[in-house]
């Protein structure tokens, strides 16, 4: 056989907290399932929405967004937005949204379906499509539905910008209060946010763990112990698994465990993974000993710690939910970038135009360029989706990644 | 010493052997429905054609969309890095090069040296590559050779304006009824695929010495709608449809076998 197909998957020694990850979102969505029993509710909420204040008042927060994910990554994707296309939506609409649409109404999937929420949390600093498809949801289910919107900070967080989105926080609190008939637990509140900045502050430490070389664990691993920081953000639980996870990755530095058996090429990965497409992806990129050693998805859930305060937590939640990545300014993407790049050592810059995710992949061009000129390393751009492989081709996207790892062999 | 580069694309299979750093020969077959097969039929005639035995070759390079099949290749490169490589070869001082394939067209910027240092694509879609022009070529009925010499008789190019094969293929049998001469649809179909072609060409910010590969580039008229374009000049490879094997058989003499 040609000598580029020659693998060496055996070499990876296999990161151990993923069991006990796997077993902790086993026990978050039963949790979720049996909410009703429990007397207790449950509120859908987008990927990038303040979650602290639902965890403050013991509500449990569901994320369409993971469980779509899930549908992609069991390859269910192609199936569910084909369904939503015989309901009458565009094909180009996001497909995290048409498989939540259609897995609503035949309750199937990974895991039979998302439990039926009491409210719906829909913010949308990470994209606009969330406020028609939780529009959608709030009918289907008849419930309240709160939106948090955060406008796009271009160049800056403005005065305007901070007390209008502040008004909100205070909203947010009052339907809280309204729909759970409780009073808002500010104590608690204080306690969830000291957890869920000391959760991400983790996750950033073990993201930068990757710094290392070689490095012991890839985005592919990220992308999946990152379930933890987005649903459980806020609760003791994330801290401790964490820590934990964080110590195995320390371990595994000194112990010289890589991702990639015989690591030369550290690439960075812009936009979210294609779910359908994890082991093959993963697999070609170790083939090439290339480690995807950090991307911009999963940095995106602790990139607005700096404007977190711990002793403030409501006071800061408007800035630290407006200035995330996908809601910021093309330049400051591309200063994120370029940094990353630096902090990293990346060899070349991997960019998904992913057809469903429009505000992510809106102005990749420009931070391409950007990078280009900047960073001197070679960038590639590979056209597919997140959830549906009917956006995706196989052996033109190969091609092209073959190609670029011949370009940076070449060069480094 | 003599090397073979094998190219198996979506619709041609092509062949070359290098010896001592020459040209000894090239070959074109159809690739048809079994890429292996191909692979081993377009070597062997090549072989019989330069009266050259199997056992002089020392390595092959296989590329192109069946690269991976070839399993008697001793590595397998991408066509844009052969492409490359051929380019280079058989034209000295190249610094891009514009290849029209099957289901791919690339734009390729080399630095001085000959190295690739940036490249562009097509997305999965068949605007601006030899598919497009094979099917407007279809609805015409106009054989691929022909296309050119209709495209220069034009003297009111068509406007195409469906990016889509299957859209413009409808939008060109909606031309032909409302009687369009064929001359203007057929230089309105050049005019449409170059402007793809130039997008990727901008992109990768190509640079003068300009090759451009492929069968297509046998279409004077397609170089020259594509120089119209970019504004530059562009030159058609010599063996553009073979160039990618040539890179393959250059790659091949470069791969360290033990003796």
């Amino acid at each position: 056989m040609p000598e580029t197909i020659e693998r060496k998957t055996d070499k990876r020694e296999k990161i151990k907290s993923a069991k006990k990850m796997r077993d902790i979102m086993t026990s978050y969505y039963i949790e979720a399932m049996s909410a009703e029993q429990n007397s207790k509710q449950v509120a859908w909420i987008t990927s990038g929405g303040p979650v602290e204040p639902l965890v403050a008042m013991d509500i449990i927060p569901v994320y369409p967004e993971n469980h779509g994910a899930m549908i992609g990554a069991s390859k269910m994707g192609e199936d569910f937005c084909a369904k939503a296309e015989n309901m009458g939506y565009s094909h180009d609409l996001c497909s995290y949204a048409k498989s939540d649409i259609s897995c609503a109404l035949v309750k199937g999937g990974p895991i039979g379906g998302l439990p039926k929420p009491d409210m719906l949390i829909c913010c949308n600093n990470i994209c606009g499509t969330v406020l028609k498809w939780y529009e959608i949801q709030a009918r289907l289910y008849n419930v309240p539905l709160f939106i948090f919107d955060t406008p796009v900070c271009h160049t800056q967080y403005a005065p305007e910008i901070a007390r209008y989105v502040q008004a909100q926080v205070k909203e947010y609190i009052i339907f809280l209060e309204k729909i759970t008939k409780k009073r808002f637990d500010y104590d608690k509140m204080k306690r969830v946010g000291r957890l869920a900045i000391k959760a991400q502050r983790l996750w950033k430490k073990i993201l930068n763990t990757t710094a290392q070389k070689p490095s012991p664990m890839s985005c592919f691993d990220a992308f999946f112990f990152l379930a933890l920081i987005v649903t459980l953000r806020g609760t003791q639980t994330a801290v401790d698994f964490y820590e934990e996870l964080l110590m195995e990755m320390e371990q595994r530095v000194k112990a010289g465990i890589s991702a990639v058996p015989d690591e030369k090429y550290r690439l960075l990965w812009d936009n979210l993974p294609l779910w359908y497409q994890l082991k093959w992806m993963s697999n070609k990129f170790s083939d090439h000993k290339a480690c995807l050693v950090a991307d911009t998805y999963t940095t995106a859930w602790c990139s607005a710690l700096k404007y977190s305060d711990e002793n403030d937590f409501l006071g800061s939640l408007a800035q630290a939910y407006t200035m995330i990545y996908l809601n910021i300014g093309i330049d400051q993407m591309a200063d994120q970038v370029l940094e990353m790049i630096k902090f990293y050592d990346i060899d070349g810059f991997i960019m998904h135009s992913n057809r469903s995710c429009k505000p992510y992949s809106f102005g990749q061009m420009d931070i391409m360029k950007i990078v280009q000129e900047k960073a001197d390393i070679p960038v590639l751009m590979i056209e597919a989706d997140m959830v549906d492989p009917r956006n995706f081709a196989q052996s033109q996207v190969e091609t092209r990644i073959d190609a670029f790892m011949e370009i940076i062999k070449h060069k480094c | 010493m003599i090397y073979a580069g094998i190219d198996i694309g979506s619709n041609t299979t092509k062949a070359a052997l290098l010896k001592d750093h020459q040209l000894l020969g090239t070959h074109v077959i159809k690739t048809g429905y079994n890429p292996l097969e191909a692979g081993i039929r377009v070597l062997n005639t090549l072989l019989e054609k330069s009266e050259t035995a199997r056992t002089d070759i020392k390595a092959v390079v296989s590329t192109g969309y069946g690269r991976s099949s070839v399993d008697f290749a001793d590595k397998a490169v991408t066509e844009i890095i052969c492409h490359g490589a051929g380019a280079c070869f058989m034209n000295p001082g190249t610094r891009g090069v514009i290849d029209i394939g099957g289901q791919d067209s690339k734009a390729i910027s080399l630095d001085k040296n000959g190295n690739i240092t940036d490249f562009a694509m097509n997305d999965k879609c068949a605007a601006g590559t030899g598919r497009f022009l094979e099917v407007m070529a279809n609805a015409l009925e106009v054989g691929m050779d022909q296309l050119g010499d209709f495209a220069k008789e034009a003297d009111n190019p068509s406007k195409i304006s469906s990016i889509c094969t299957v859209f413009a293929e409808s939008e060109v049998i909606s031309m032909i009824a409302s009687q369009h001469k064929r001359e203007n649809i057929i230089a309105g179909i050049h005019e449409s695929a170059a402007a793809r072609i130039a997008i990727l060409a901008a992109k990768v910010r190509i640079q003068e010495p300009v090759i451009m590969t492929g069968g297509v580039a046998k279409n004077s008229a397609m170089t020259a709608a594509v120089e119209k374009r970019l504004g530059m000049k562009i030159k058609p490879g010599i063996l553009p449809q073979e160039n990618g094997a040539i890179g393959a058989a250059l790659l091949a003499s470069k791969i360290e076998t033990p003796d």
